[in-house]
């Protein structure tokens, strides 16, 4: 296995255009915690992981965009992505908005795909959710009133992924923007088995989804998680939103 | 020969995980050579056969999906532990196969696609197949890496999610895919009337 990923490795670092952009990572200490989603009253055990500090930006994209080509808006594969994909930029090389603002309107094929670019990877949900339950001072702050405040707030801020990346708060693991500036796909968004618009509706469904009765909210309170959750559930990976951005994570190396 | 499969391992594995135009480039030719007779067409964007991924067959064969162009694809995904929907989803699969006509029976490739890849190994696969009398070639299991599971689920707008060691909730969705592996229908839900799914195998297939 070892020599599998280092072969893995070596090619990645053969055939991709690695060019070391804002990519700075951090270390987020794993740990456990009680997903909103998960399995019955289950905790998941997060294991220790490197997550970007910042999201990806408009000329990180172009950067990679460039190197890859086949991943340019008039190139790209219906397959991997539908019509919305760089929907705002005027033609292949040239966005609209800041250089450093968060390049959105990326299908989760092509976030995946500069991630392996980058000899990274996209960050799981529950990896993202763990990050992201952290405020200023501690790793979880799903409790704390200013923290769902923020995070409610934003939603109501229009176009907030117009702003540069960067510029929110500088959480516990000394990651930016995980909230107040874009939603972010994430490896396994397609694992998100809620439908419909309400919050406890999972047995409507009950055809199209196996097992759903297993899935609850684990805390209907949580209600800045859910809109998240709801969301991924809503997307299919060759979709692209104004709001949906990314970034890149990696496992800890021995 | 130990070395030379090594080597096209090797280029299987590059093959998988270039990213630039060069190296793009390359790939394309070698495939095209490998390509049968009749298949040569270009692949459709919105083909499946634009995935790079290998699989494992429940005969312990490595294949690409590309090797299953030309026929029309009827597609599931289950897990072979699953007691709730799969067996279910099962039977849904040869009811519609059943109603195929003899004379297009030949043209209908079944494939089921492993959402737990790590207990579903070739053997679990074949053994899968054998409890459910699905020994025909028309029947084919197949196992991927995590990965490429996530992302062919992707592919399905499958949602599945691992809710203990032993259980996964999914959806349960059976797709069609043309000869060229385009989408052509897709069935949602279990034990639902599967007319509609039969009709759209039987104006594929020749």
């Amino acid at each position: 296995m070892k020599i599998y990923s280092t072969a893995l490795f070596l090619l990645l670092s053969l055939f991709c255009e690695v060019t070391a952009q804002n990519d700075k990572m951090v270390l987020v200490k794993g740990g456990v915690y009680l997903p909103l989603y998960g399995a019955e009253d289950k905790v998941v055990k997060i294991e220790p992981f490197k997550m970007d500090v910042l999201p990806v930006s408009n000329s990180d994209y172009l950067k990679f965009v460039q190197e890859n080509p086949q991943w340019k808006k008039s190139n790209i594969k219906r397959l991997f992505a539908d019509e919305s994909y760089l929907t705002k930029w005027k033609n292949d090389e040239t966005f609209i908005g800041l250089p450093n603002a968060p390049v959105t309107t990326v299908s989760w094929f092509a976030a995946k795909k500069y991630c392996e670019c980058q000899g990274k990877r996209l960050p799981t949900m529950d990896e993202w959710e763990f990050a992201a339950m952290a405020n200023e001072d501690v790793p979880d702050a799903r409790e704390i009133e200013t923290y769902n405040q923020y995070i409610l707030g934003w939603y109501e801020t229009p176009k907030t992924y117009n702003n540069p990346i960067g510029e929110t708060f500088k959480n516990y693991w000394g990651i930016y923007d995980l909230h107040g500036l874009v939603w972010e796909w994430t490896l396994d968004f397609n694992s998100v088995l809620i439908s419909g618009e309400s919050r406890k509706d999972v047995d409507k469904d009950s055809n199209l989804f196996c097992g759903s009765a297993a899935i609850g909210a684990s805390d209907l309170m949580n209600y800045a998680a859910f809109m998240r959750y709801a969301f991924r559930g809503s997307m299919k990976a060759r979709y692209s939103s104004q709001n949906l951005g990314f970034r890149c994570a990696k496992d800890v190396e021995n | 020969m130990k070395n030379f499969r090594y080597v096209i391992i090797m280029f299987a594995l590059a093959t998988l995980f270039s990213c630039n135009n060069s190296s793009e480039k390359n790939t394309d030719t070698t495939e095209t050579a490998k390509v049968k007779k009749g298949e040569g067409e270009a692949i459709p964007e919105m083909s499946i056969y634009n995935l790079p991924s290998n699989w494992t067959t429940q005969n312990g064969e490595e294949i690409e999906l590309k090797s299953l162009q030309g026929k029309v694809v009827v597609m599931v995904m289950i897990y072979t532990t699953c007691k709730a929907a799969c067996p279910r989803l099962v039977a849904d699969m040869r009811n519609i196969e059943k109603q195929i006509p003899d004379e297009k029976k030949d043209d209908v490739q079944y494939v089921f696609v492993s959402i737990d890849p790590e207990t579903d190994t070739p053997e679990k696969l074949k053994a899968f197949a054998k409890e459910n009398e699905m020994e025909d070639d028309k029947w084919l299991f197949l196992r991927g890496t995590l990965g490429d599971t996530r992302e062919f689920a992707a592919v399905l707008a499958v949602n599945y999610k691992q809710i203990s060691p032993m259980d996964f909730s999914h959806s349960n969705i059976i797709s069609v895919f043309d000869q060229n592996g385009e989408m052509a229908h897709q069935q949602e839900g279990l034990g639902v009337d599967n007319k509609e799914t039969v009709q759209a195998i039987i104006d594929l297939a020749e």
